[in-house]
């Protein structure tokens, strides 16, 4: 189970004040394919980060899979990410020069996991890539990057999968290809949090969550929660 | 990530700029070859000095006539025939083996048409002894030659050279003239690198047909028992000295005695400072090769912001990041040190091999420390040079890591 709470961040550049997020309250059950939405600006890149244990909340606190990750040092936030989330980004970022296999493994080279090898073989297989995997990244196309990429993600049994726009760099047909893939996984009972600005894919979710100005405006799960269209300007 | 795979992914990340980590490599590999030739260098002229001092004899004491500063009585006696008969029939102990005047001249030897001017020393039969020297043609004159001022003399190697083309035999036997008087040559000194362009006469046809001048002799040549009792020799030889020349306080001496020991141990002092020189300037070769490793990761780590950044992504700790980036300097370094070690090494014994003299050098003597000195050092210039980009990536923030470009 994935929780904010009233989670802000507060980015300063100069005497410039910028709320990336401001008193966000969410939960993601397990299992659950959620979709956020928003337009540039709207705090996506910031949950993303936060959401990822890249960055961490100015203030709030975020419980994942029961842990409070708020004051956790970088190694610490390091261990999470290496085992809670798994991360499939849009230019996908394999390590060029490096097989498909052992990008998979990477994550568990630094979760010190055993049978690397067997595991990540595995994974691939799950992502129908078992034939593909001593290519290297520029040697397949840009869906199966995708896929290996997804396959890494998965090689830790995270807690939740974070996509961000993982679409964004396909073509249509190759696109719903990963979205079905992204829905089986939440069928298989894994968490998956979709973030993308394409209405298409967020429509395979069950859920869809509507950033604006680093707010959430809408939210199936808390109707009475859908805040009025926040003023808008600098 | 255990080091075995941090050194799997260093590998990686080096074969990946295959030039770029090859050219960094030859920076340390020319230090450290410079290191271990010039080491070998210093250690091979350093022994070769050594040997020839050491062929000289360490159980030899020389007495000279006091240069410069002058007793307080005015007086300073040179060094006499009566001072050799002393020492030699002083009868305490430590025994000394011989006791051999040397009277020196400077004089033109002149065989037909070659001229060549050389150090003329006037001796005893004791001479080849002493001096540890050996013939290679012919023999020593003898006691009755001294006793005769027989006009007999023994040449080095480098009078046969000029004036014989180097042919022993050929000079055997011959007549040369040496000042005015004809001299039979009867026999040949072997080289000894140190004292080779000499005459060696009777020291009475010295005094007789060269320079004159009574009995006073240049210097004598004293050879104590074995090297362990030169000390005592030396205070014996004081000891007669000053009182034959009845000087009562020691520190007014009108002699002075040296021994080849000390001599050697002014060489190996000389050497050594020598060596030390050497090995300084191929260090700094060696710290440039440093900075050529850290240069080159600097560039390779901004190269690799976003793998980086990946790495961070799925879980890597800083000190994951610090470990590989650290290993891969030291691997470049290393690999570098170690081809520097194999030059090194290489050039050294094809040096010693050939017996080849660079310039004023002696043939290279390869040392075990030099080597293992070099390349260990080499692997500290790649965790010191590599320690400030590796932790530069180590500290990298995942998110601007992933979203640079």
């Amino acid at each position: 189970m994935i929780q904010l709470e009233s989670v802000s961040k507060v980015y300063r550049t100069g005497d410039a004040e910028v709320r990336a997020l401001d008193n966000v309250d969410l939960t993601i059950d397990a299992g659950e394919l959620v979709a956020i939405m928003g337009p540039s600006g709207s705090g996506k890149s910031t949950m993303m980060n936060i959401l990822g244990c890249l960055d961490a909340p100015t203030s709030g606190r975020y419980l994942l899979d029961g842990i409070d990750v708020s004051g956790l040092d970088d190694d610490q936030l390091a261990d999470i990410r290496g085992r809670k989330i798994g991360f499939v980004f849009q230019s996908y970022n394999l390590l060029s020069r490096t097989s498909a296999v052992v990008n998979v493994e990477l994550p568990l080279l630094y979760a010190r996991a055993r049978s690397r090898r067997k595991l990540a073989s595995a994974a691939l297989r799950e992502v129908g890539l078992s034939d593909r995997a001593h290519h290297l990244p520029n040697e397949l196309s840009g869906g199966q990057q995708q896929r290996v990429a997804i396959a890494r993600a998965l090689v830790t049994e995270p807690a939740m999968l974070l996509a961000d726009e993982p679409t964004g760099n396909l073509d249509s047909v190759t696109s719903g290809e990963i979205a079905q893939m992204l829905v089986k996984l939440s069928e298989a009972g894994r968490t998956v949090v979709l973030i993308t600005h394409e209405a298409e894919i967020a429509a395979y979710a069950q859920r869809v969550i509507h950033l604006r100005d680093g707010r959430v405006v809408s939210d199936p799960n808390r109707p009475a929660d859908s805040a009025p269209l926040a003023e808008v300007g600098e | 990530m255990n080091v075995g795979e941090a050194f799997k992914v260093a590998v990686r990340g080096l074969r990946a700029n295959r030039l770029r980590s090859v050219l960094t490599m030859l920076g340390i590999m020319i230090g450290v070859a410079a290191v271990i030739l010039l080491v070998a260098l210093g250690n091979g002229t350093s022994a070769r000095m050594n040997a020839q001092i050491t062929s000289l004899g360490t159980n030899l004491i020389g007495v000279l006539q006091s240069r410069g500063s002058v007793a307080a009585s005015g007086k300073s006696q040179p060094l006499t025939d009566k001072d050799v008969k002393a020492l030699q029939q002083d009868g305490e102990a430590p025994r000394l083996l011989s006791v051999t005047p040397v009277k020196q001249a400077s004089a033109v030897l002149n065989y037909q048409n070659a001229l060549w001017r050389t150090s003329v020393f006037g001796s005893t039969q004791d001479y080849l002894a002493a001096f540890h020297r050996r013939m290679v043609a012919g023999s020593f004159f003898g006691d009755s030659d001294v006793r005769t001022s027989n006009r007999v003399v023994v040449l080095g190697d480098k009078p046969v050279q000029r004036l014989f083309g180097g042919h022993g035999a050929a000079a055997l036997g011959q007549t040369i003239r040496i000042g005015r008087q004809s001299f039979q040559i009867v026999g040949v000194l072997d080289a000894n690198g140190l004292n080779d362009d000499v005459a060696v006469m009777p020291i009475s046809a010295t005094r007789n047909y060269l320079v004159g001048g009574g009995d006073a002799v240049d210097q004598i040549v004293v050879e104590a028992t074995s090297q362990a009792t030169v000390p005592p020799a030396m205070d014996k030889v004081t000891r007669v000295l000053l009182d034959r020349h009845r000087v009562t306080n020691p520190s007014q001496k009108d002699f002075e005695v040296h021994s080849n020991l000390e001599l050697l141990q002014q060489y190996t002092q000389l050497t050594d400072v020598f060596t030390l020189f050497l090995v300084a300037i191929a260090a700094i070769s060696l710290l440039v090769g440093g900075i050529g490793v850290m240069n080159i990761m600097l560039v390779t780590v901004t190269e690799r912001t976003r793998e980086i950044g990946i790495r961070k992504a799925v879980g890597a700790r800083r000190k994951a990041i610090l470990k590989q980036f650290l290993i891969e300097a030291i691997v470049l370094a290393g690999i570098g040190g170690l081809v520097g070690v194999v030059v090194g090494v290489g050039l050294s014994l094809l040096g010693a091999s050939v017996g080849a003299s660079f310039g004023q050098f002696a043939p290279p003597e390869l040392s075990t420390g030099s080597v293992v000195l070099a390349f260990t050092v080499s692997l500290c210039i790649g965790l010191f040079f590599g320690a400030y980009p590796a932790n530069r990536a180590a500290r990298m923030r995942p998110i601007d890591a992933l979203r640079y470009e």
